[in-house]
């Protein structure tokens, strides 16, 4: 047992994290960034951070990861950051050439009190920036938040630089993307395109990080929000921000800075929530439900049906981000199973109010700010079903024996989320194919040879 | 070489030809340079995480434990306490008033939980500039529960990987010479520098063993708080991977006069001489020692070659790249190709010293372009130019290989097969060929064309 060290009873920690279930800020931002076409990300803080998010990205969509880092010394800890900064945009420009460098800052960088626009400003003025290419930042510190909310700041940081004002709004939605998977992004792209709404999804790491082998490596891929595209987020008729936690704050900020009015709506993971995303396009749009996403719904909704009898009071732990665990646990509730226990590493008491609100009558308890030991301890003082979560949830899984479904960040084991996604009625399909191919897998594995059934 | 350099890169890459070797090394690594290196606070990290009986709590914001939550194959016969992921979590508030209570209070829950043989606790770059005092928690943690609990200098900003090495050192050099070494046979040693991925330090043991040595230590791989403390009383201390353990030899040297002996132990050659040379140490106290490693030696390589054969038919003359975190490694590594029939045409290391340079230097082929801390696109530029077929290193560049369509083996912690030993070479053998004859590489892009599918 590899988690021999996880007592029964849980105690009271506050001030230690045991097996964490969130990262940092920076990664968070330096995904997002990969989302701009031609940009590279810029971690400004030691040497480290970035090799590790790099890593750990790498791992995760098993693809190239660029990203430059300030290198900082002991010197630029004492004296700032501004000389490997200006350095590094100079270098990066006249080497990789990307059309816009997005800088998020590290726990480091920030104790220091760097202050990036006048590093920036000063490389500006030395002529390190050529015509027409840009550099943005985001403030990501460490220590504050977790790596959805360095996701959400760095697109914030995009609309603030890069959104301009328009006199008239145009024909177009903006759809201000989670902190979900290069399959999931396309999967959003492809149903408002069956919606016939035309959107600009930001950011957008499909085409970015889940490339095909062409047998070169492209340092910036094809794939991306343009520049020229979040330039026109600032006239767009409505932003949909498709998840509160990571997405909200882009969408708000269009809405404060240039009037764009900002809906915010749940990841569209399973039937109510794609639901709601598929209303809002064609409320936007002034259209009615296409047949064909109607149809998408109804084999969704058929599936459930069929093997309605194996989802039902299933207990399920959770763990994972915020935004996917709302949008989960109101699917889970949708089929009949029980969320019995969600955790999040992410801080945040309206997590834990909505979870609530979406499980009211159900024995769920929840968490944010939590870590995978206490989920552990949890499923020790009474066990569940089936876990959902990321990687590190297997430890968890192999333990006590308990099959688990790999969804979140990061899921280094598998590959199914780099190609498929599990947002809208496909990826709900996918979800529900993946929840019965484990409970009756290890119904398969459990029953005695007398009840050992070949049709279920 | 003449595109895709960064400026005031040139002086680290070198060509072997008719020019004098020169190489720069050792030094940082250009701001914006999409560097393949990592910080102090990683190559503490990756020392001390074998130590498996003991609690390993990194003091700092959330990513530097997630970040290195298990990611290492360093295995351990026993505890697997290494394997969890410990922090303080610092916030906001800690930064302005300090993370000395929250730490306190976190080793005192942590060790009170989980009983470790002693502590490690990690300095992380944020630590190094709020200014907690962690050699005056550590030290009354240590009073408080009789066990070792110990600081380690590893702010990610003072350095690069070497210098979270040397702060290991540092803190295993506090452990080492606390306990009773009175049962420990005249025949000894300590292994240095070994990580035990997949298995490979029980290979090395086994070995040493058939030949009459007891291994006291295994330092960092399958480590043990109460091996670490008797290590003084090995008579020889075995190195491997120089960069990251050698401080502790030469700490270990000084102060107890514990010789060093370098050694590498992957690949025929190295292997084996890495065992005739701990032979030869022995050979005054246990004559028998030096006829039992040639027996050992013999032994290993009629199972190991005609396995080899197989393989060296459809390797021979297949190019090799190689970018690995220390010099030593490319070393055998270059010898190993070429008992493949390989070539290696471009040997590269993030950390290399300028010896080691020197030495890569003597032991390649012409032609060979050699490279510190290289980054993607020269990469790229070198696997192209070079016609590479496969790449060896780490976690970072594997994708970058496959993009190109060219095989690839992790040589670093990522490897899942034992690569150490004679069985390691065949191991390595094995996996190698699998990657270059992988069929995939059928669809890359341009072999269809070359091929006319």
């Amino acid at each position: 047992m590899l988690l021999r060290h996880t007592p029964n009873e849980p105690s009271e920690r506050e001030v230690l994290s045991i097996n964490p279930a969130k990262t940092c800020q920076p990664i968070g931002a330096m995904y997002a960034s990969l989302g701009i076409h031609g940009c590279l990300p810029q971690s400004h803080g030691s040497q480290g951070c970035c090799a590790y998010h790099r890593s750990m990205l790498t791992r995760h969509y098993k693809e190239p990861v660029m990203a430059g880092t300030s290198s900082f010394t002991e010197g630029a800890s004492v004296f700032g950051g501004q000389a490997n900064l200006v350095q590094a945009i100079n270098n990066i420009f006249s080497l990789y050439d990307p059309e816009i460098i997005a800088v998020h800052t590290t726990c480091l960088s920030e104790t220091i009190g760097d202050d990036i626009p006048a590093f920036v400003h000063q490389a500006e003025q030395k002529g390190f920036i050529p015509e027409g290419k840009k550099v943005i930042h985001a403030n990501t510190p460490s220590f504050a938040g977790s790596h959805v909310t360095g996701y959400a700041n760095m697109v914030k940081a995009m609309v603030q630089y890069l959104a301009e004002p328009s006199e008239e709004k145009g024909e177009y939605v903006n759809i201000v993307s989670g902190f979900i998977e290069p399959a999931d992004m396309a999967e959003v792209k492809r149903i408002a395109g069956q919606m016939g709404v035309e959107s600009i999804l930001l950011p957008d790491t499909s085409g970015v990080l889940n490339t095909p082998q062409t047998g070169t490596h492209e340092m910036f891929p094809a794939g991306g929000v343009t520049i020229e595209e979040l330039k026109k987020t600032g006239g767009a008729k409505k932003s949909l921000a498709l998840g509160v936690t990571a997405a909200a704050p882009a969408a708000d900020a269009l809405q404060a800075k240039y009037s764009v009015p900002s809906m915010v709506l749940d990841l569209p993971i399973g039937i109510k929530a794609t639901d709601r995303f598929v209303s809002a396009l064609a409320e936007t749009a002034g259209i009615d439900v296409p047949d064909i996403v109607t149809y998408e719904r109804g084999q969704l909704v058929d599936v459930i049906t069929d093997m309605e009898q194996y989802f039902y009071g299933k207990r399920v732990g959770l763990v994972g981000d915020p935004d996917q665990l709302v949008a989960l646990t109101e699917f889970l509730v949708t089929l009949g199973m029980v969320p019995a226990y969600v955790v999040t590493g992410t801080p945040g008491k309206k997590f834990e109010k909505r979870i609530a609100e979406l499980t009211e009558g159900l024995p769920t308890k929840v968490k944010a700010g939590g870590d995978l030991f206490l989920l552990h301890q949890w499923i020790k003082e009474e066990p569940v079903d089936l876990i959902i979560g990321n990687t590190y949830a297997k430890y968890i899984a192999r333990d006590e024996d308990i099959p688990l479904i790999r969804h979140g960040f990061p899921i280094v084991d598998r590959i199914g989320h780099i190609l498929f996604p599990t947002v809208g009625y496909k990826g709900g399909m996918r979800l529900v194919e993946k929840i019965l191919d484990a409970i009756l897998d290890r119904k398969d594995r459990d029953s005695s040879e007398e009840s050992f059934e070949l049709v279920m | 070489m003449d595109t895709g350099l960064l400026k005031g890169r040139e002086r680290q890459i070198h060509e072997k030809g008719d020019k004098p070797f020169e190489i720069e090394c050792d030094k940082g690594s250009l701001s914006g340079a999409v560097s393949q290196r990592a910080c102090v606070f990683c190559g503490s990290r990756v020392v001390l995480y074998p130590i498996a009986d003991a609690l390993h709590l990194v003091h700092g914001p959330i990513g530097c434990a997630s970040y290195t939550w298990d990611i290492r194959g360093a295995l351990s016969s026993g505890p697997q306490l290494h394997r969890l992921s410990f922090s303080t979590d610092l916030r906001e508030k800690d930064v302005i008033f300090g993370g000395e209570i929250k730490l306190e209070q976190a080793l005192n829950e942590l060790i009170e939980l989980h009983s470790p043989k002693a502590a490690f606790v990690y300095s992380t770059c944020i630590v190094g500039i709020i200014g907690d005092d962690l050699e005056a928690v550590a030290k009354r943690a240590s009073e408080k529960y009789g066990i070792p609990v110990i600081p380690v200098q590893s702010e990610g900003f003072k350095g690069n990987k070497r210098a979270g090495y040397n702060a290991a050192c540092r803190a295993m050099g506090r452990l080492v010479g606390t306990s009773d070494t009175s049962a420990i046979s005249p025949v000894s040693v300590n292994i240095l520098g070994d990580f035990n991925l997949a298995g490979e330090i029980w290979i090395i043991r086994e070995y040493l063993e058939r030949m009459g040595v007891e291994v006291v230590a295994n330092i960092t791989g399958d480590g043990r708080v109460g091996d670490l403390m008797r290590a003084h009383g090995a008579a020889v201390n075995l190195v491997q991977c120089s960069g990251s353990t050698m401080d502790l030899a030469r700490m270990m040297d000084d102060k107890y006069g514990t010789p060093t002996l370098r050694v590498s132990y992957f690949g025929v050659e190295d292997m084996a001489q890495a065992l005739y040379d701990v032979a030869d140490f022995f050979k005054d106290q246990d004559p028998g020692i030096v006829e039992r490693a040639a027996a050992l030696v013999r032994e290993e390589l009629e199972l190991l070659m005609p396995k080899l054969e197989r393989y060296r038919r459809d390797l021979n003359g297949k190019r090799a790249a190689l970018y690995v975190g220390g010099a030593f490694k490319a070393f055998s590594l270059v010898k190993a190709f070429r008992l493949l029939g390989m070539k290696v045409v471009m040997a590269g290391s993030q950390t290399g010293t300028r010896e080691d340079y020197e030495e890569l230097h003597a032991v390649t082929d012409e032609g060979t372009i050699i490279v510190d801390d290289t980054n993607p696109l020269e990469l790229v530029q070198f696997i192209k130019e070079k016609k590479v077929d496969v790449l060896v290193g780490g976690v970072k560049e594997r994708p970058i290989a496959y993009k190109l369509g060219v095989g690839f083996c992790d040589h670093n912690h990522e490897r899942k097969e034992a690569l150490e030993g004679f069985v390691g070479m065949a191991n390595f053998a094995e996996e190698i060929h699998r990657t270059v004859m992988s069929p995939v590489w059928r669809f890359v892009p341009r072999n269809e064309e070359s091929s006319g599918e």
